[in-house]
């Protein structure tokens, strides 16, 4: 058979045929991912079961929220009024009305142009920690802090000249961080002084006086290290400090106050609460506890016997205690262990206790980190004659703390949640503090869901952006191509 | 051969001390040592100087004396006649039945929550992110006083369940009902529940003033002896199993061996329950459990959970995927796969941080005193430590009471972690 062009040959490829309506689109999606047994049928059915009941029970309760009332009875009026009897409604008034105690506790009301310029003088001393030398980043921050800034300045009546002092130390800063990121470093290392002026108050000269005792151990340091090694110089430079803190501070800095009175009205520390006092307490703590967590950690992989049991038996005591137990001891057992007349402010106590028991948490993250590294990096770093401080600084200590970041973070986001227990020791804190306040004010009385929605969400806000930037920050550190 | 007849001799000078790596770390420790003993004795000293002049002593006696309070949760007999020391017993027992019944919860709900959310399903898993997240980012405290205001400020009153002969007459319902087939009331002033009780009660033995109840110890005995031979059976099923490969069929002689012998004994015994009957102005008859120990008990279940459920999920990731997939290549079901091959591997992985979720659940409960739940805090490191003014002794053994806990819990973990470790070579 010569002829070859028989019919059934096919000459030319078919085009692929669409798959059958069941596998794709929506419909295999939902085939797949809802109903792909019995059983995944019968959870997909309760799971939206259970979403509806929770949002049909909640949805008109959110929708019928009144922002505009006085009192308790006055917004179940209007709810009333405007939805018919019976209808449910949230009462976010109250937050309206008390919106300012909430976020100062009692500070005086004149003067809070201090913690909010505080606050946001914080978020750009973070800017150069969070993104070093990223100047998009950095002046996109700057830049939307400022405008904040203003808009809060404004919302609070803030003084004219204030004002304008504000103004242009922020228009520095921006310019600042648009020209040369690498200088907000000064920004957040001049910031606990600044900072500590602006919310408690006070001379400036004290302030002035404990960054010089800093300076001090600096000096002493960079004079000493070569010749007396990194633990002997440190060592120094901190007895020197101490002389300066202890001794000479008050006899240098007490004239100079004398003479040129500069410094703002003091505020007291019964007067802070709400999340001032929660931000406060947190913040402090959190960047004082991770180097305290890092020397804890090394000191308990340390070679020392003695360092090493120090380490194991303080990091195991804290961590066998509730902190309530440590919130206590800091508000009715110091004074018996502290000389007799000492003046302790209990904020104070309250960040130092709060600071060595997250500490302890984190040393122990960090070791796990430490424990993680192959034996060979540090068997390396001997091998290129670097010391025990050169080995940590270069090599060990990078790599350790990028393994333990999400450790380290949870401990931050724990220590933050931890801030509301302040309040059982008599301290204002939002959550406990203040909302008890304001549920015992005749005009809120019966109010329940809406205070805690209200400090649930502001703190689930600051711990969720927590967790996602340190899920931002393993991401970016990731070496390895898995 | 040209040998070094002389090595330089070592002579030790005091510079070394510091720049002699051998020494030096002796020189550091001895520093330490002198600074850290100069504190305790100034910390000491204080104390002394400071307790001489508000003119105390350090003395524990008072847990002798008269307490003079009342507990609204009590496990064992406590009148406000009894001693502080007790009190400290019954606020300790307090503290441990919310920790067990917590740690059991929150188990439970930690291990279904982590494991719906690595499920294909996309709206389990999405709700199961959102509890997870929702409870890991917002305060504890927040959720055991918003549990305690709810149930204490919304439950009905005990009027409420109240039927009268003009409600029969005219046929309307009463505003409140019990739940549960009519056995649990929830009202404002407390969750009635009902109470197992025993016509034929065996006695009780009094050990130390604490009354144990015998009866309950024989159906714990019986219940333990029952698992003892369950697990004989299961040994025997295993040994004909690998020696002729088929298993033998055991599960209706397990439950048999596990549920007969109580049955059999509770009835005998005459168990019945005690139900909770509205009478006057309040429910009578079973347990009443006060609000503070079920919001407690709710907050730090749904709490701890959530983070024991990311320990869960965390354990079952950690477990390569190749072990699914050679179980998979082997033929065996998604289930099973989960059930031999999975868990058993990940436990290892997610026992250690179980346990210390353990641990911060019952250091935990010390925030029951937010909303005056009565636990060991409450007690001694509350009442007690007002009503005595001991601060120094109410705090240092309220201390070394925790600790102890968290040293029992972690001592467990270690052991488990020793007998689980993987043994190589």
């Amino acid at each position: 058979m010569s002829n070859n062009n028989a019919s059934f040959v096919r000459t030319e490829m078919l085009g692929s045929q669409e798959p059958p309506t069941s596998e794709r689109g929506a419909i295999k999606w939902v085939r797949e991912n809802l109903f792909s047994s019995a059983l995944n049928s019968i959870l997909t059915l309760l799971g939206v079961a259970a979403i509806y009941l929770i949002i049909s029970g909640s949805l008109p309760w959110f929708l019928h929220g009144v922002w505009n009332a006085s009192s308790m009875g006055e917004c179940r009026q209007i709810v009333a009024d405007n939805y018919g009897e019976g209808a449910s409604g949230a009462c976010w008034a109250m937050i309206h009305e008390r919106w300012h105690q909430y976020m100062f506790g009692f500070y005086p009301r004149e003067l809070y142009w201090r913690p909010v310029t505080a606050f946001a003088l914080m978020i750009v001393s973070l800017a150069p920690v969070l993104y070093y030398n990223n100047r998009r980043t950095d002046t996109v921050m700057t830049g939307v802090v400022s405008v904040l800034l203003m808009l809060a300045l404004w919302g609070v009546n803030t003084p004219g000249s204030v004002f304008a002092a504000v103004f242009l130390l922020f228009a520095v800063i921006v310019a600042v961080a648009r020209v040369a990121p690498k200088y907000l470093v000064w920004v957040t290392i001049l910031f606990p002084a600044v900072g500590f002026l602006l919310l408690w108050g006070g001379s400036v000269w004290s302030p002035v006086g404990a960054m010089a005792g800093f300076v001090l151990i600096g000096i002493t340091y960079s004079l000493t290290k070569d010749r007396l090694g990194v633990p002997v110089g440190t060592g120094v430079g901190v007895i020197i400090a101490s002389i300066w803190w202890l001794f000479i501070q008050s006899h240098v800095t007490g004239p100079l106050a004398s003479a040129m009175n500069l410094g703002f009205e003091k505020v007291d520390s019964d007067q802070f609460g709400g999340f001032l006092l929660a931000f406060v307490i947190g913040v402090t703590a959190i960047s004082a506890s991770l180097p305290v967590g890092i020397l804890l950690a090394l000191g308990r992989r340390s070679d020392m016997p003695l360092i090493k049991a120090l380490s194991v038996g303080f990091i195991e005591f804290i961590r066998g205690v509730p902190l309530i137990t440590m919130l206590f001891t800091a508000s009715l057992l110091l004074q018996y262990f502290l000389p007799p007349q000492t003046k302790f402010d209990l904020i104070l106590r309250v960040i130092i206790l709060v600071t060595v028991f997250s500490a302890a948490y984190i040393a122990e993250v960090i070791r796990g980190g430490l424990a993680a590294l192959p034996k060979g990096q540090y068997e390396a770093a001997d091998a290129l004659g670097l010391d025990y401080w050169q080995a940590q600084r270069l090599i060990i200590m990078p790599q350790a703390l990028k393994i333990s970041i999400p450790g380290i973070v949870s401990s931050f986001i724990g220590l933050f949640k931890d801030t509301t227990l302040v309040a059982l020791v008599g301290l204002a804190d939002p959550l406990q503090g203040i909302t008890k306040i304001v549920r015992a004010d005749i005009n809120w009385k019966g109010i329940y869901w809406e205070p805690y929605i209200f400090v649930g969400l502001i703190f689930f806000v600051v711990c969720f952006s927590m967790s996602r930037y340190s899920m931002y920050l393993e991401n970016k550190l990731k070496r390895d191509h898995r | 051969m040209a040998i070094a007849a002389t090595t330089p001799k070592e002579t030790f000078r005091l510079s070394m001390l510091i720049y002699d790596t051998r020494y030096r770390s002796y020189t550091i420790q001895f520093v330490v040592l002198v600074l850290f003993v100069a504190f305790l004795a100034w910390l000491l000293n204080n104390t002394i100087i400071n307790l001489a002049a508000k003119d105390k002593d350090i003395n524990f006696s008072f847990l002798f004396q008269r307490a003079g309070y009342d507990l609204d949760q009590q496990l064992i007999p406590y009148t406000n006649d009894s001693t502080h020391g007790r009190a400290l017993f019954v606020g300790l027992l307090n503290t441990l039945i919310v920790a067990v019944f917590g740690c059991f919860f929150a188990t439970i709900i930690g291990v279904v929550a982590g494991v719906l959310r690595l499920s294909h399903n996309w709206v389990v898993s999405r709700l199961m992110t959102v509890y997870v997240e929702t409870f890991r980012n917002i305060p504890l405290l927040l959720w055991i006083i918003l549990a305690f205001v709810i149930l204490s400020e919304t439950a009905p009153s005990p009027r409420d369940f109240k039927v009268t002969d003009e409600m029969v007459a005219a046929g309307t319902e009463p505003a409140a009902h019990m739940i549960l087939w009519d056995t649990v009331a929830i009202t404002n002033r407390g969750t009635n529940i009902p109470m197992p009780y025993v016509d034929h009660h065996i006695g009780t033995l009094n050990f130390l003033d604490v009354p144990f109840n015998l009866t309950v110890a024989v159906a714990l005995l019986i219940v333990l002896a029952g698992g003892y031979v369950n697990r004989i059976i299961n040994r025997r099923a295993q040994v004909i199993q690998e020696t002729t490969g088929v298993r033998p069929t055991t599960w209706w002689q397990s439950i048999l061996v596990l549920f007969g012998p109580l049955v059999v004994y509770l009835w005998a015994m005459g168990l019945h329950w005690d139900l909770p009957v509205l009478g006057g102005f309040n429910f009578a008859g079973g347990i009443n459990v006060a609000h503070s120990f079920t919001a407690l008990l709710i907050a730090i279940s749904l709490y701890t959970g959530a983070f024991i459920a990311e320990a869960v999920r965390g354990g079952i990731l950690a477990i390569s995927r190749g072990q699914t997939e050679a179980a998979f290549a082997l033929g065996v079901r998604p289930g099973r796969t989960m059930q031999l091959v999975i868990l058993p591997q990940a436990l290892r992985v997610i026992i250690p941080p179980l346990i210390s979720q353990y641990l911060n659940l019952t250091k935990n409960t010390t925030l029951g005193m937010a909303i005056s739940y009565l636990d060991l805090k409450g007690t001694l490191g509350g009442i007690t430590l007002n009503q005595t003014g001991r601060e120094l002794e109410c705090m240092l053994l309220m201390m070394a009471i925790y600790l102890t806990l968290s040293l029992i819990i972690s001592s467990m973990m270690n052991v488990y972690n020793t007998a689980m470790k993987l043994k190589e070579r």
